[in-house]
């Protein structure tokens, strides 16, 4: 089972990050986002290619008002 | 015995960074970190304010160039965009690793935030205690060797510990940013002779960071030799965020030119302002 943000997702493995993205309504372009699976950053020149593994965990975050 | 300073003065020994402020040459005086120029020495935390509407007027008066934001999961119900306003505003962003227990996570969000916002700049937070948010030392020490070593230009967040912000100055850090107390706090700056002997230890920018409560504290800041003024919650949890900016932007300005003014010393008796010569005598 594949982690979106901390819950349990219904992504499948195999899907590319650019899906992933869109399940929380981002662009592909979108600016000012990061993501990591299971830790490692996914450059975002990578997100069209990388497809999701098995029980990935996968965060995708953005600026936030802090510090 | 008159010349004994006050047991509270802590701006007696002035360090080799003396700014040369001039009255007639303020736009000369910049602050620079890791090569980038600024003319504000004022740094805007964007955490606490109520709306975004109330953080673009505060970034506006205040004219601070460099604002930091944290790192955190998208939300898509979220209206608005940090990233616009700050864009929109013209000024430099700088983001943090608030929230960061650990050297590890404080590494990986460093990272993240470089692929986000396309800048080696971090602000880099490791805190060891969830009442405190006192800095761990040994983990934030190893961070910030460790994003050195990436490339990121590094301002750690960090105790007032003279020893620790030197040990933070050899391994590469950009700039030190001791706190004056707890963040959050309001308490101000509770060891004004640690931030002295900070701002002796190291060549680097020393941006005071932390504690600020009111517009005094930014002053005091400035006049014990710090380069900069970060400040947070004491304008966006102010009463009036946009009048405390202003009041924020005018203390670090006062202070710093007071630094370079150079004060008097502190002395327990009084020194007449006034020549005793000429002082007529009267029949008693």
């Amino acid at each position: 089972m594949i982690t979106l943000n901390g819950k349990c997702s219904d992504v499948a493995a195999g899907e590319t990050l650019v899906a992933v993205l869109a399940r929380l309504g981002l662009q592909a372009d979108a600016p000012g986002v990061a993501v990591a699976v299971d830790d490692e950053v996914v450059p975002r020149a990578a997100w069209a290619s990388f497809a999701v593994g098995e029980d990935a965990r996968v965060e995708v975050l953005t600026a936030m008002q802090g510090g | 015995m008159s010349e004994s300073p006050s047991p509270t003065d802590a701006s007696v020994s002035s360090g080799a960074s003396t700014p040369t402020t001039s009255l007639d040459a303020p736009t000369q005086d910049t602050l620079t970190i890791a090569g980038r120029r600024m003319r504000s020495r004022l740094l805007l935390g964007t955490g606490g304010f109520p709306s975004l509407e109330l953080l673009a007027e505060a970034i506006a008066v205040s004219e601070c160039e460099l604002v930091t934001v944290a790192l955190r999961r998208v939300d898509p119900s979220a209206r608005g965009s940090l990233t616009d306003v700050i864009a929109d505003a013209g000024v430099e962003l700088l983001p943090n690793t608030a929230g960061c227990m650990t050297a590890r996570d404080a590494v990986i969000t460093a990272r993240l935030a470089r692929e986000a916002f396309d800048t080696d700049w971090i602000k880099l937070e490791v805190i060891g205690d969830e009442d405190t948010l006192l800095p761990d030392t040994p983990e934030l020490l190893r961070a910030a060797e460790e994003l050195v070593d990436e490339g990121f230009v590094v301002l750690p967040y960090t105790t007032d510990d003279p020893v620790l912000a030197r040990r933070l100055a050899n391994v590469g850090c950009a700039a030190v940013m001791p706190l004056g107390s707890p963040i959050g706090s309001g308490m101000g700056i509770r060891n004004p002779y640690n931030i002295t002997l900070i701002r002796e230890a190291v060549e680097i920018p020393v941006v005071l960071d932390a504690g600020v409560g009111t517009a005094s504290d930014a002053a005091l800041a400035m006049e014990l030799g710090c380069d900069a003024v970060m400040a947070a919650s004491s304008i966006s949890r102010a009463q009036d965020p946009v009048a405390m900016a202003r009041a924020m932007r005018a203390a670090v300005e006062a202070g710093h030119l007071a630094r370079g003014a150079g004060r008097i010393p502190r002395r327990l008796y009084a020194t007449a302002s006034t020549p005793e010569q000429g002082l007529p005598e009267f029949g008693s």
